[in-house]
Formats: C-alpha cells, sequence, structure tokens
C-alpha cells in the first residue's frame, strides 16, 4: 500500500466491502462445488432406497414373510424369507446376549474405574476392533469353534460369537459417552449418603443413563443385523427353518439375499407357465426390503428414545 | 472422587459400621463388581489377541506345507504357486480396490463435511449430517445388490467412453468389460460405503476449528472460501487423514460389495476396467470357504491373517493419529 501512493487509491469503504471479482468468483465456485458435493451424497442414498422398494414391494406379502424356501426349486413362483428372519433374530438376539453385558461393564470400567495403562490399552483397542474387518471375525469364530468342536462346523451360534465381536466395540463406545455424560454431583450425592461405589454405578450412574445405553445398543443391532459375510461362511445356507442355535445350519436375511442373488437368473422353457426367469432377483430384493425395513425402524426407534427419554442436561 | 471416600473414613466409626462400606474386607460386593468390570475390559483385549492366535493357529498347517503338495491338495492354488504368490495378487487386489475407493470419496466427504460444517444453516447441520448417517446403515449386501442389478448397468456407457478416449492411460486400458464387473464398478460402490465415516470423522474436526481462527480470517477481510482454506483445512489437515485412513480400513475388508459385483481373477494388473483381472482377499475367502477342503480353509485363514494384519496396522496408525491430536490440539 506504501508504496503506490502515486495510483488512485479505492476509497476504504470499497476496500472493506468488496471482494476483487476473481476472489469473489472462486469463492461463488466454491460454495458451488461444496452443495453439489452434498447433493451426490445423496443420489446414492435415495437411489438405494428407491431401487429396494420399488423392487421389493412387488414380491412382499404375507406369504412372502410366513413361508421358508423348503421345496421350492427352478422357477417356481413361491418361496419366502421366514426361516430367514428367525435365524436373523436368533442369531442377532444372541449375540446382542453376549456382547450387551460385556460392553456395558467395559465401558463402566472405563468410566468409573479405569487408571493406567490398562484402561488406556482398552480405549485404544476398542477403536481397533472397531475395523476388524466382519469376514475376519468370521474366521476367529470359526477357528475358535474348530479347535472345540471339530472342522467344518456351521452353527447359528458360531455366528453370534462373530457378530459379538463386531459389536462390543459399538456397544463399549456409545455406553462409555453416556456414562461420561452422567453429571458427577449424582456420584458425589450418592456417596455422601454412604452408598458404596459399585451400588452408585448400578443404581445412579447405570439408572440415569439408561435411555442413552438402549439407543446405542439398538444402534449396535441395527448395525451388525446386516452383516453378511461372517454369516456367510460360519452359519452357512438352508432352505428350511431351524429355530436352534446350537444345532445345524441357520439361514439370515443378508445371506438369502446373497444367496437368491447369486442363484441369478432361471433357465424357464419358452411354454412355461408358472415359471418366472427372475423369481431370484425378485426374491433377493423382497428380502432386502424386509431387511432394510428392520434396520430402519431400528435406527428410527433409537433415535426416538434417545430423543424422548435422554435425562434433562443442566438442571 | 477421592475426597469423598476420604470423608467416609473421617466419619465416625459407628456410624461407618451402619453403612456397611469403607472398611477394608467387608466390601466384598464391590470389591467383585470391581473385578468383572476390569475383566470386562482385559477381555476385549484378549479377545482381540484370541483372534490372532487363533489365525496363526488354523493357518499353520497351510503356511507349513511345501509349495507342491499344497498346489495339489486344493484345487484353486496353480500348480508351482506358493502361498506367498497366491496371496500376493489377492493383497494387490485388496490395496487396489481400497485406493481406488478413497481416491473417489475423500474430496466428496471433504466437500460434504465443509458444507454441513460451513455452508449449511446451522438448524439444517445437524438433520443433514443424520441423512449421511443413513448411508452407513444400509447393509453391505444390499449394496452388492444396487450395485450388480441397478448401478452397472448405468455405469457401463461411462466406463465404454474412458476406455475409448483416455485408453492410453494404464488405469484406464481397453477394452471395457462388458458387463461392467470391474474393479472400477467395485470402486464407486466402495467409494459410497465408506463415505460416512470419513464425513463424519472430518466434520467433527472442521467443527473443532477455533472460532477466533476463523473470525480473525473473517476480519481480514477473507471470502469464506479463503477462511475455509486459511483457517478449517490447515488446522483439520491431521483430521481429516486419519478419516481416509479409517475409511481405507473399511474399505480393505468389505467382502459383499466386492463378491456380488466383480469378476474375479488374480493378476498384478492396473487396468480397472477389465474383467477377470483382480480379486480381494475378503471376497475370495467368502467365495472359496463353503467348497474348501482342510487345507483349503487353512490357506484361505492365511489369507485372512494377511488382511487381518493390514487393516490392523492401518487402523492402528489412524487412531494414533487422532490421538495424537486430541493431545496437543488447543481445541479441547
Amino acid at each position: 500500500m506504501a508504496t503506490d501512493r502515486t495510483a488512485v487509491r479505492p476509497s476504504t469503504r470499497d476496500l472493506l466491502t468488496r471482494a476483487d471479482p476473481r476472489r469473489r468468483l472462486t469463492d461463488r465456485l466454491m460454495t458451488v462445488v461444496i452443495s453439489s458435493a452434498f447433493l451426490v451424497a445423496l443420489i446414492p442414498l435415495v437411489s438405494v432406497v428407491w431401487t429396494v422398494v420399488a423392487n421389493g414391494m412387488d414380491r412382499m406379502s404375507p406369504y412372502f414373510l410366513t413361508v421358508s424356501m423348503r421345496g421350492v426349486f427352478g422357477g417356481l413362483d413361491a418361496g419366502g424369507i421366514y426361516h430367514a428372519i428367525v435365524g436373523t433374530l436368533l442369531i442377532t438376539g444372541f449375540a446382542a446376549l453376549i456382547s450387551v453385558p460385556i460392553g456395558v461393564l467395559t465401558a463402566v470400567y472405563l468410566v468409573e474405574y479405569g487408571r493406567g495403562p490398562l484402561a488406556r490399552a482398552v480405549t485404544f483397542f476398542v477403536d481397533v476392533m472397531t475395523g476388524i474387518p466382519s469376514i475376519v471375525a468370521g474366521l476367529f469364530a470359526y477357528s475358535l469353534f474348530a479347535l472345540i468342536l471339530g472342522p467344518g462346523v456351521r452353527l447359528g451360534a458360531v455366528g453370534s460369537v462373530a457378530l459379538s465381536v463386531l459389536m462390543i466395540p459399538v456397544v463399549v463406545r456409545s455406553c462409555e459417552e453416556m456414562l461420561r455424560l452422567v453429571p458427577n454431583e449424582l456420584r458425589e450425592a450418592s456417596y455422601a449418603l454412604g452408598v458404596p461405589k459399585w451400588l452408585t454405578i448400578i443404581k445412579v450412574v447405570l439408572r440415569t443413563s439408561i435411555a442413552g445405553i438402549v439407543t446405542g445398543v439398538m444402534l449396535a443391532v441395527a448395525r451388525v443385523i446386516g452383516e453378511t459375510a461372517p454369516l456367510l461362511i460360519v452359519a452357512g445356507v438352508v432352505d428350511s427353518i431351524n429355530t436352534n442355535l446350537f444345532e445345524g445350519r441357520m439361514m439370515t436375511l443378508p445371506v438369502y439375499v446373497f444367496r437368491q442373488y447369486s442363484q441369478g437368473l432361471v433357465p424357464c422353457a419358452p411354454d412355461a407357465v408358472d415359471c418366472i426367469a427372475t423369481i431370484n432377483f425378485d426374491r433377493a430384493w423382497g428380502a432386502a426390503l424386509a431387511l432394510i425395513a428392520i434396520v430402519m425402524l431400528l435406527n428410527l426407534a433409537a433415535r426416538l428414545i434417545a430423543k424422548y427419554f435422554a435425562p434433562k442436561a443442566g438442571h | 472422587m477421592s475426597t469423598s471416600e476420604q470423608r467416609t473414613a473421617d466419619a465416625p466409626a459407628s456410624a461407618r459400621a451402619g453403612l456397611g462400606a469403607g472398611r477394608p474386607g467387608r466390601d466384598v460386593a464391590g470389591r467383585a463388581f470391581a473385578v468383572l468390570a476390569t475383566g470386562a475390559g482385559a477381555l476385549i483385549l484378549l479377545t482381540l489377541a484370541a483372534v490372532a492366535v487363533f489365525l496363526v493357529i488354523r493357518a499353520w498347517p497351510a503356511m507349513t506345507t511345501p509349495a507342491d503338495e499344497l498346489a495339489d491338495a486344493i484345487s484353486w492354488i496353480p500348480e508351482g504357486t506358493t502361498l506367498l504368490q497366491y496371496i500376493g495378487p489377492l493383497v494387490f487386489g485388496t490395496l487396489l480396490a481400497a485406493l481406488l475407493a478413497l481416491a473417489m470419496a475423500v474430496p466428496v466427504a471433504i466437500g460434504i463435511a465443509l458444507f454441513i460444517s460451513h455452508y449449511a444453516p446451522r438448524r439444517l447441520a445437524s438433520g443433514l449430517g443424520y441423512v449421511v448417517d443413513l448411508l452407513a446403515a444400509i447393509p453391505s449386501v444390499i449394496y452388492g445388490l444396487w450395485g450388480g442389478l441397478w448401478l452397472a448397468p448405468r455405469l457401463e456407457p461411462a466406463w465404454h467412453w474412458l476406455a475409448d478416449n483416455l485408453g492410453f492411460i494404464p488405469l484406464f486400458a481397453g477394452p471395457a468389460s462388458t458387463p461392467p464387473r470391474v474393479l472400477m464398478t467395485v470402486g464407486v460402490v466402495l467409494a459410497v460405503m465408506i463415505l460416512p465415516i470419513i464425513t463424519a470423522v472430518s466434520r467433527e474436526v472442521f467443527l473443532q476449528t477455533p472460532r477466533l481462527h476463523e473470525e480473525a480470517a473473517l476480519a481480514l477481510g477473507a471470502t469464506r472460501w479463503e477462511m475455509i482454506r486459511m483457517a478449517v483445512l490447515p488446522f483439520g489437515r491431521s483430521g481429516v487423514i486419519s478419516a481416509a485412513m479409517l475409511g481405507l480400513g473399511r474399505a480393505l475388508g468389505e467382502t459383499m460389495a466386492v463378491l456380488m459385483i466383480l469378476s474375479p481373477g488374480f493378476s498384478y494388473s492396473f487396468a480397472l476396467l477389465q474383467a477377470g483381472e483382480h480379486q480381494t482377499i475378503a471376497a475370495n475367502i467368502a467365495n472359496q470357504f463353503a467348497e474348501a477342503n482342510p487345507l483349503g480353509v487353512s490357506a484361505l485363514i492365511a489369507t485372512g491373517l494377511a488382511l487381518f494384519v493390514i487393516t490392523l496396522v492401518v487402523n492402528m496408525a489412524a487412531r494414533w493419529v487422532v490421538a495424537r491430536r486430541k493431545e496437543f490440539s488447543g481445541a479441547n
């Protein structure tokens, strides 16, 4: 500024209110680019949900939801996902049964007891554990049970173990966050009344954060309920209903989707009446719709619980 | 907490006896609970160690069997190939697919994160974040179904165009395959799948930018973009790097989308538009596991071990960057 005194200087007001055109243009351009990045992300979301709903609705019916695939072959206009729904609910439920106590207790340890290198190691490795590939979790569960029950083992319960390896870190993370939200005044008030620490944790800390914990668990369930790869290799593929976690193969919804997809088009005779060439893809879309509905319902319910039952902060 | 315990200790003995706590040896339940909680924490470490140990145990037979015996026993290992030579192209395919996804996802994710943190109206911001998180809620098998049946046919013209016009670049070397069950299609689907995690972490970091830095930049006359370039991006750089690495970890381990879209092959090829050239570790395991004999299972677990080590290193590096940041950034 000081060097070009001879030049006609724009008024201070102009300098402050007007960026030079090139800079302003760059600014506008970047606004457009950044906003369109967001729109780009919406394309797959809308298109996935739309294609699943549009293609899945054709097959979706009470019949589809209440029969299994037993005795269904070729392009037969029959078969449903009942066995897969049963399998998904059982395997995921058992996985939750394993993961929730371990996850909640670990979170309690980290928030209430954790000091020193062990706590730091647990925090770090819980984060690392969230990144374990799901197929590796499946291989781990297979190796573990193969050691006990011999090779070639295919059980619903093995699938549950694989899923809980994936689920525990998620539960720990969300519960830890919730426990840290509990105001310290509550703990101190309880201690002042002479309540021992463990009772304080159970009766005060956990009870205050129960809504958050339930939300966290539901989100964790929603996350693992769609896992396919570990179940594909340890729970196997089957066409009939199996309600025993500890005996025989078990079908699940995600594996069902994959199975139908990989069977591909059915070669139909040109004059066949009850043969549908795309029946496998149709069933895959139908099962995908059921799966996505379950996942979205879990997500929605979790958010609603978090919203309406959360402790009011800052009294 | 320590002060409250001290107060209990100072209280009259009669009061303490009535409460039952605080006296050493009496507080069995308290101690049991502490042990239980600590045990759960230790179990996490044990599990992670067990994953490594069990994979090594099961992979051991394949790792110690001589190459020609291995090729004899396992139909899908070609004659004269050692286990390492078998794993090599798989590792290459896995890394190539993940890096491809990363290259597509990171710019978009940064854009979305900036849009949510600095462009969108404040009241909409959390809702928009939730919309992006929904992408993460969709199961991977549905992405596979969508990618295989809906997206792939629609991408085919684009791939042909790329091969015809930019074919001189080795990555786009033609002829583009029909149907497009190629690594490029897989990359697009994987990019969509890792978008949410990269966006979520970057968004958090961008929101942490000290307000004073931003306001100082604006006060000096910077436009919004200049403010972002000078204050937000330098502050968030390490966060974005670790976010990208977390995304990389996800992409490396993704099975179903690859399995359902890619037409597999084993080679060190950079031609992204040609089918039958690549395969990833995870998809290969899912593909072969059901029909593999005991030695084959062992070989597959050996490849799984390689995948485990790769993702572990990537994730630990990412977490290390995040943790280092947390301690030294002045934001908290």
